[in-house]
């Protein structure tokens, strides 16, 4: 029997162009071009003053450690625990929720606020996730 | 909606609550129903409205023989039934119906009879949570922790001092699953979940349910029961996603369902006797003390570590236990709606003395949803 597999995302029109974005080894956000408004996650308008006239744009991939859990148990399929579920400030303003690669999953290497960068992590053929690890320098 | 208008004469969980392997969830549901009926002095024929949550109302109505000319399927979490609560007050003012059922049941532990939760791979929380490792509650609600503690100083051993104290409670209470007295080095050796949180910072899994029976403050003279009148009540939603929330620092439903329900009812803080506030994991009446306006964030951990809320203190809160330590069965909003009541009836295991106004909070989801309800036995 094969392994248990990691959850996989299953695009929708409305997301496409995300995964196909970090598939390209981009992590691409929506501003609106109304009120300038930046958001995640994706969606064909924008949350902040309705408007449909919205831009897709590649973000830097930088950002903040802003809180996390070290999972122990139940670990999901796919996962050896513990590992941390994190959830990262983009500069841009977004949140979103990923996991810390190149570093070790303990509270102490793992301090709020540190500075992370965007990684790329290929699922198979079609979907890639978006991870962060410690910025250099 | 105006206060006093709507009283609850009909209240009682399941017969048995804990692990009951022999019963599905539908005949919890059931099982409740019949105690709220009996406690109330009905018959199942006088029940003209009905609201449920995850079964439909048109599964459970069908099951008891109930024909309802008002229904209410609100679904958002563990405090639907704060929700149901809300919706019923505001449906028995308007004259819609005169008798309204509300059931909650779960086969929470022995899994009898209930859908196993999932999240489609296409919806947003299958695309931008669960590829990162979520796998339950324990792995979600306790995420925005960390940053609480560092903006506002809470420190570990108050996150666990709220489970010490809850116990305490507990030790008072017959049908609360966890009876022994622990200390925060108990709590802070028990075995890791999700750090920052241990086993005995998370919630119970059992099973059980609960019913409340609901009709017009005129009507409920005539019911055995002491009334136990709906004085305020609030409620709203956030996000499915607990990344996506507006900030770590606070709940924002909490913070729009508390206030909507203490302005209703007219009160202030001091005018609290009794509290609720779902404790599915440690963190929870930290955030509700502050999103409710009890008192600044930092304060919390202190003022819970300090007693403040023990049996015999100032602010009795979780006075059955709560989740942590009575029981939850998934959805514990309807264990804490009930102990209010047990509390404004005067009647409660661990009895809050001369007790006139319980405020009852309630979470859905990880902060997905919120529902308040003020409780008082005067009109």
């Amino acid at each position: 029997m094969a392994e248990p597999q990691r959850a996989r995302p299953k695009p929708t029109p409305e997301t496409q162009h995300f995964w196909d974005g970090t598939k390209a080894g981009e992590l691409r956000l929506q501003r609106c071009d109304a009120c300038a408004h930046v958001y995640f996650p994706p969606r064909p308008f924008c949350p902040s003053c309705a408007s449909r006239k919205v831009s897709i744009f590649k973000a830097s991939g930088k950002g903040f450690l802003y809180s996390y859990v070290i999972n122990h148990r139940p670990a999901a399929p796919g996962f050896t625990p513990p590992y941390a579920i994190a959830v990262v400030e983009l500069d841009e303003g977004p949140r979103m929720m990923s996991n810390i690669i190149d570093c070790p999953q303990t509270p102490k290497a793992l301090e709020l606020d540190m500075k992370l960068e965007v990684a790329f992590e290929a699922l198979d053929d079609k979907i890639t996730l978006p991870v962060f690890r410690p910025a250099k320098g | 909606m105006r206060s006093n208008q709507v009283a609850v004469v009909g209240a009682a969980e399941t017969t048995e609550l804990g692990i009951i392997p022999n019963v599905s969830q539908l005949q919890l549901h059931a099982d409740a129903a019949l105690n709220a009926i009996a406690d109330a002095g009905l018959k199942l024929s006088d029940i003209d409205g009905f609201a449920t949550a995850v079964e439909t109302p048109q599964q459970v109505c069908h099951y008891l023989g109930i024909k309802p000319t008002w229904v209410d399927g609100t679904s958002v979490g563990g405090c639907s039934f704060m929700l149901h609560v809300r919706h019923a007050a505001a449906a028995l003012e308007a004259g819609l119906c005169k008798t309204v059922l509300i059931t909650h049941a779960e086969s929470g532990k022995s899994m009898i009879g209930k859908a196993p939760r999932s999240i489609p791979a296409d919806s947003l929380q299958g695309q931008f949570e669960a590829p990162f490792g979520v796998y339950g509650p324990p792995s979600m609600f306790p995420i925005p922790v960390l940053r609480f503690m560092k903006t506002y100083g809470i420190t570990h051993e108050q996150l666990a001092a709220v489970a010490v104290v809850q116990r305490e409670w507990a030790a008072k209470n017959p049908r609360a699953m966890m009876k022994d007295p622990i200390t925060v080095a108990d709590v802070l050796n028990s075995r890791m979940i999700a750090y920052p949180f241990r086993l005995l910072q998370c919630c119970l899994v059992t099973d059980g349910g609960g019913a409340l029976i609901l009709t017009s403050a005129d009507r409920a003279r005539d019911f055995p029961r002491k009334p136990v009148y709906i004085m305020g009540t609030g409620e709203s939603v956030e996000t499915p996603m607990v990344s996506q929330m507006e900030t770590f620092n606070s709940s924002r439903a909490f913070k729009t369902a508390g206030p909507l329900a203490f302005r209703e009812a007219g009160i202030a803080h001091k005018d609290v006797d009794h509290l609720m506030i779902y404790d599915a994991f440690a963190h929870l009446p930290l955030f509700g003390l502050g999103d409710l306006g009890f008192m600044p964030h930092e304060e919390t951990g202190k003022f819970i570590a300090d007693g403040n809320t023990r049996p015999g203190a100032k602010l009795p809160l979780n006075t059955n236990g709560g989740g942590l330590s009575y029981m939850h069965s998934g959805m514990y909003g309807m264990y804490a709606l009930q102990e209010s009541v047990r509390q404004m009836r005067g009647i409660a295991p661990a009895q809050v003395p001369n007790a006139k106004i319980s405020v009852c909070h309630g979470v859905g989801g990880m902060f997905a949803a919120s529902g308040t309800i003020v409780f008082t036995n005067e009109r």
